[in-house]
């Protein structure tokens, strides 16, 4: 019996194909949009993993000299014959390779490519010539590849890479094991020039990198409630256009446990062969996506992802489980509301099946709660993880409160309705409503999300663009390759050109936090071009006076330093005379007047230079510092090229984002047709008595046309203020959080409007092939209702 | 003569020397070999012989509290070389790896310290003596020496002086291992008074007690078949002590020193000293004997030695059993056991 019962269920897919195909691409499309954004996730991690496990100074403290200059040896040794288990390290470049000296036997477990353990592999890394190991993508003879090894690294024992380095008895830092003795000399007994270097806050880059995650990981949740909705709306469908053949079978004997065990069996096939396409399509998707994440942490934030997919088996379990689980949800429902219809009630239409009554206050409730907590958090939130309860109290909120929005509205359009086709036109969407709410909500958040994430990228793109403007306000940059060829450019260049300001910079730590620290000639141009976030008066006087230190916003908030406030930088102490915005740099900087920086750091020589020069003569003077001084062409950049260069790596930034909202917005618009699909077939007997009297077809049609733009309008409308509450957290509260500075946030109305308009087109694509179904019902079938159904 | 050598060789680095693996250019010829009849000379045989591959400066202490509470505290340095050659600051081949710990009745607190030769890191010197790794140093003339280590947990500050003279092993200092000759150079200053604190979790305990320190160096691997070692330093309540171990392999060998409270010895050949697992305990997940019945029918020796704390397990890259121990039957008193190969 199971068999004949088996047949017959799948007998409807055999005769509605249609079906069969939307339910199938609706589970896909979920599935492939869940496990594309893992997949890019997993993928850049797990390459990111890589590096930072690599990259020892990333996850440890250290000790570096406070003016920056090379460590000695006996300092080391002075170190650890005063109880501090201290590892050295040294860096260098080599065949374009950063070299990284260590050694093995003092290193923190896991940052070296060996562990002492390894007898064999330990003895050739230290003994003879030494064993360089690189990660596969560099180019050393000789060097064994290791593809655990961050791209572009290869290490070496520290002895090997001093040599190689010319830097015999110099140490760059020293890394500070997590688990030291319980007796210890201070470092400042024994080593008053070094400082603690902190590890993560706003100098690691893995955090950053986690905040790019994390932004990828709200967009895996979105997806995800999309994708339940989604997925929710094809089972729904699947039950209501079978009800007849359940009505059927049951009639014939058939008893309902076997049914209703069948029927999920039948799903969870069809939920296996879905996620399986829908695994292979996020696999498409993530690997069309993923080359653009890489370029993007590499441009924002130097960390190396390798752009390749690998196909890991997580994909798969959690792609899978979205769409056994999705449809294990969905279908325990339909499943439970099928075990409760009586065999007699039969085929009977159930248009206002869903969210009414009891559950739709629940809903109401729920989300009131939501939003409240949203607020709540809207004052508190200081992390990202807040930060993301704070939008995701927010969204889900938003979304369970949107029928009751919509009914209410509905309510209001109704009384003020002229005429009995008006009339009936509110009163029927009303009574649709829950059916289309599950889509509605989809393209709610996929709207909000997509007013939010736009909001930001262009608010960071405007933002990014005047400070690029302020930054670069020097017409040709040259880069001198040694401090004889820069004292040759500054006297050649300075009569020739209105100003020339020599750019010298050396790493400082403030405050625990690695800094890099810049010396800035008195010219006027500073003054005219240098916004400030907050500024005391005169600063730039108090400055170049030698009192006081300008300090970028990530500084400022990493360290908790506010104007007025006095920090210790090499030898002397300074005042915080102002602060400034430095988008996408990950680590502290400053500003001090040129006469201090070349008093305390006489070893820094400026072999960078800004020149300001009418713009029509830059490359005149290009050409002559060419032919004169013999300087490379491509040492020196034209301010237009640098801004190129880094708009282009800002708008690689989002397009990442760009494409899983137009994705999301999309899968979206599928839900809207899928249910509208649904409710097409259910309301044959709602419609029938409304064509009976009077009403065409076509009109009908048509009404249903609009009926359904009008819910995308005013579900658009209701996405307008969430997208921008979405954008006001993204900006204030998980921007700050995650990278360290506060955005200004600018509003966008045309943006909106086109986004509008295309999410209207979208609803009006998704409700065209159900409208002119409907137009085209025979008389016949809606006469039925009238015949057979009573 | 200690299991660290076991250990040593089959562990750390110099094992892959001890096999002959060609990246060093190397083979054990390269070093020196122990010989019978080497004339010690002290200082110099208090510092470091680089031409051997390996070397150690171990010292184990019995200390008791005011509260009668018995403590056990090891000190150890060891050196192997990569190869013979001469390499200076990180070129240099040698290499050091330090062992403290300190053991409670019901507590082991052991840490692990390795540094590179050449770069003044860890290394020994003569005149006056200082063996040190780290911040952890034995230093001073034996009638007034200081040893001190720190670890994550723990730390101890001693206070050292020797009352006694250093006794040599085996024929005159020459200590063979296994019947087919494997040899080491083998001295002990068995004689030291110890006082000090040790610094543990729970606050300071003032202590006093004894130490002892082997010396030995060799470059020999142990036969094939040697898979494990039992070693023991017993100090009898008459003022006599003992050392002997055994190697177990295809044949069991043993060797054992008595020592007498002047400093007189005397050597005994394979078979004479014999030792026997009267219970085993788990430590560390592995079954480690901690009860032994130890025989020397030559001194009427029948007794039993019994773990202070069974788990005594040293954690360590190389990891062994090292604590100490309680004797009773026909001697009593204390002293120190160590034991590897049980993995």
């Amino acid at each position: 019996m199971s068999l004949t019962i088996l047949l017959a269920l799948f007998g409807h897919w055999r005769r509605n194909p249609l079906q069969l195909f939307t339910l199938l691409a609706g589970l896909a499309l979920a599935t492939a949009l869940w496990s594309g954004v893992q997949a890019i996730n997993a993928e850049a991690r797990a390459s990111y993993d890589a590096a930072s496990a690599t990259l020892g100074d990333a996850q440890f403290d250290r000790l570096v000299r406070r003016d920056g200059q090379p460590i000695e040896q006996d300092t080391y040794i002075d170190l650890r014959r005063a109880g501090w288990l201290v590892s050295p390290v040294i860096e260098g470049r080599m065949n374009g390779a950063r070299l990284v000296g260590l050694d093995p036997l003092t290193a923190p477990a896991g940052i070296t490519p060996i562990a002492p353990e390894n007898g064999q592999d330990l003895q050739d890394f230290m003994a003879g010539g030494g064993q360089i190991i690189a990660a596969p993508d560099v180019q050393i003879a000789d060097a064994m590849t290791d593809p655990n090894i961050a791209p572009g690294t290869a290490f070496a024992d520290i002895g090997l890479v001093q040599t190689l380095l010319d830097r015999r008895g110099e140490l760059d830092a020293l890394i500070i094991l997590p688990d030291q003795s319980i007796i210890q000399t201070p470092v400042t007994q024994i080593a008053p020039q070094l400082s603690v270097q902190v590890a993560q806050d706003g100098s690691d880059i893995g955090r950053l990198t986690d905040s790019f995650h994390l932004n990828l990981t709200a967009f895996g949740l979105l997806s995800f409630a999309v994708g339940i909705f989604i997925v929710h709306g094809a089972i729904g469908l699947a039950f209501e256009q079978r009800r007849g053949t359940v009505r059927t079978l049951r009639a014939l004997g058939a008893p309902l446990r076997l049914l209703m065990a069948l029927i999920g069996i039948e799903l969870l096939v069809l939920a296996i062969i879905a996620g399986a396409i829908g695994v292979g399509l996020g696999y498409v998707i993530a690997g069309l996506l993923l080359p653009d994440v890489a370029a993007t942490l590499r441009g924002l934030y130097g960390a190396d992802v390798t752009g390749t997919l690998q196909l890991r088996p997580i994909w798969w379990v959690s792609g899978m489980a979205i769409a056994v689980g999705g449809t294990a949800m969905a279908g325990a429902q339909a499943l439970w509301s099928l075990s409760r219809t009586s065999l007699l009630s039969g085929a009977h239409a159930r248009a206002q099946s869903v969210m009414t009554g009891r559950g739709a206050w629940v809903s109401v409730i729920v989300g009131v709660a939501l939003l409240m907590i949203a607020c709540i958090l809207a004052f508190v939130a200081d992390g990202v993880v807040s930060g993301f309860a704070l939008l995701g109290a927010l969204l889900v909120g938003a979304a369970l409160l949107l029928p009751f929005v919509l009914r209410v509205l509905l309510q209001l359009a109704e009384g003020r309705a002229k005429g009995v086709v008006a009339a009936w036109f509110w009163a029927d969407t009303r009574q649709q409503l829950p059916g289309l709410s599950l889509a509605l909500m989809a393209l709610l958040l996929a709207m909000a999300a997509n007013v939010g994430v736009s909001t930001m990228v262009s608010s960071f793109r405007l933002t990014f663009v005047e400070f690029l403007d302020q930054r670069l306000a020097s017409e040709l940059y040259v880069t001198t390759d040694t401090a004889a060829q820069a004292g040759l450019f500054e006297a050649y260049a300075t009569p020739k050109a209105d100003a020339v300001l020599p750019i010298v910079s050396t790493d400082v730590t403030i405050q625990g936090r690695a800094t890099e620290l810049f010396g800035a000639r008195d010219h006027a141009t500073y003054r005219d071009n240098w916004g400030f976030l907050a500024a005391a008066d005169d600063a730039w006087d108090a400055v170049h006076e030698g009192r006081a230190i300008l300090i970028n916003e990530q500084l400022a908030r990493g360290a908790d330093i506010g104007i007025g406030d006095s920090v210790q930088v090499g030898a002397n102490a300074y005042d915080v005379a102002g602060i400034y915005g430095d988008y996408g740099n990950p680590i502290g900087q400053a500003i001090m007047g040129e006469v201090s920086f070349a008093t305390q750091f006489p070893d820094a020589n400026a072999l960078r230079f800004g020149v300001r020069i009418a713009p029509d003569q830059v490359g005149d003077l290009r050409q002559a510092l060419e032919a004169e001084l013999a300087i490379r062409p491509d040492a020196m950049i034209n301010q237009a090229a640098i801004k190129a260069y880094s708009l282009a790596i800002f708008d690689r930034t989002f397009t990442v984002t760009n494409a899983l909202n137009i994705l999301t917005l999309a899968v979206a618009s599928f839900a809207i047709l899928m249910s509208l699909l649904t409710l097409t077939s259910m309301r044959v007997p709602q419609l029938a008595p409304v064509w009976a009297m009077g009403l065409t077809r076509g009109a009908l049609g048509r009404l249903e046309l609009v009926r359904t733009v009008m819910l995308a309008i005013l579900t658009g409308l209701l996405a307008l203020p969430l997208g921008l509450a979405l954008a006001w957290v993204l900006l204030a509260v998980v921007n700050v959080a995650a990278f360290g500075w506060r955005l200004p946030m600018y509003v966008f109305p045309w943006d909106y409007a086109a986004l509008g308009g295309f999410a209207v087109l979208a609803a009006m694509g998704a409700a065209l092939w159900p409208a002119v179904r409907l137009a085209r019902t025979l008389p016949a079938d809606l006469l039925k209702v009238f015949a057979n159904e009573r | 003569m200690n299991v660290k050598l076991l250990c040593a060789l089959f562990w750390f680095p110099f094992a892959a020397a001890a096999q002959g693996f060609a990246g060093l250019g190397t083979s054990v010829e390269d070093f020196a070999v122990p010989t019978p009849g080497k004339v010690f000379d002290f200082p110099t045989d208090d510092g470091p012989h680089p031409d051997y591959r390996i070397e150690w400066w171990y010292l184990t202490a019995n200390l008791r509290a005011d509260d009668e509470t018995d403590y056990g505290l090891q000190w150890t340095l060891f050196r192997t070389a990569l190869s013979p050659d001469k390499g200076e600051g990180w070129d240099s081949p040698q290499l050091w790896m330090g062992h403290a710990a300190v053991t409670t009745p019901d507590a082991h607190f052991v840490t692990e310290r390795l540094a590179r030769g050449g770069i003044g890191q860890a290394g020994v010197i003569t005149d006056p003596f200082a063996a040190w790794i780290d911040d952890w140093a034995f230093e001073g003339p034996d009638a007034d020496a200081r040893l001190r280590a720190t670890g994550p947990d723990f730390a101890y500050d001693m206070a050292l002086s020797a009352t006694g003279p250093r006794v040599f092993h085996g024929d005159a200092g020459y200590s063979v291992k296994s019947a087919q000759g494997q040899a080491s150079y083998y001295f002990s200053q068995p004689f030291f008074d110890v006082t000090g604190t040790l610094k543990l979790p729970d606050g300071e305990v003032a202590v006093t007690g004894s130490a002892w320190l082997d010396r030995e160096w060799s470059s020999q691997p142990l036969a094939a078949d040697q898979t494990g070692w039992d070693w023991f330093s017993l100090s009898f309540d008459d003022g006599a002590k003992l050392m002997g171990f055994q190697l177990r392999g295809a044949q069991t060998y043993t060797q054992a020193t008595l020592i007498m409270p002047d400093g007189e010895t005397t050597a005994f050949p394979n078979g004479a000293f014999n030792a026997e697992p009267l219970d085993v305990t788990a430590a560390a997940g592995r079954q480690v004997p901690t009860t032994w019945q130890v025989t020397l029918p030559d001194i009427d020796l029948d007794a039993t030695v019994t773990a202070i704390n069974p788990q005594s397990w040293m954690d360590t890259s190389v990891p062994y059993w090292e604590g100490p121990v309680r004797i009773t039957g026909s001697h009593t008193g204390r002293g120190y056991l160590e034991m590897t190969g049980y993995d």
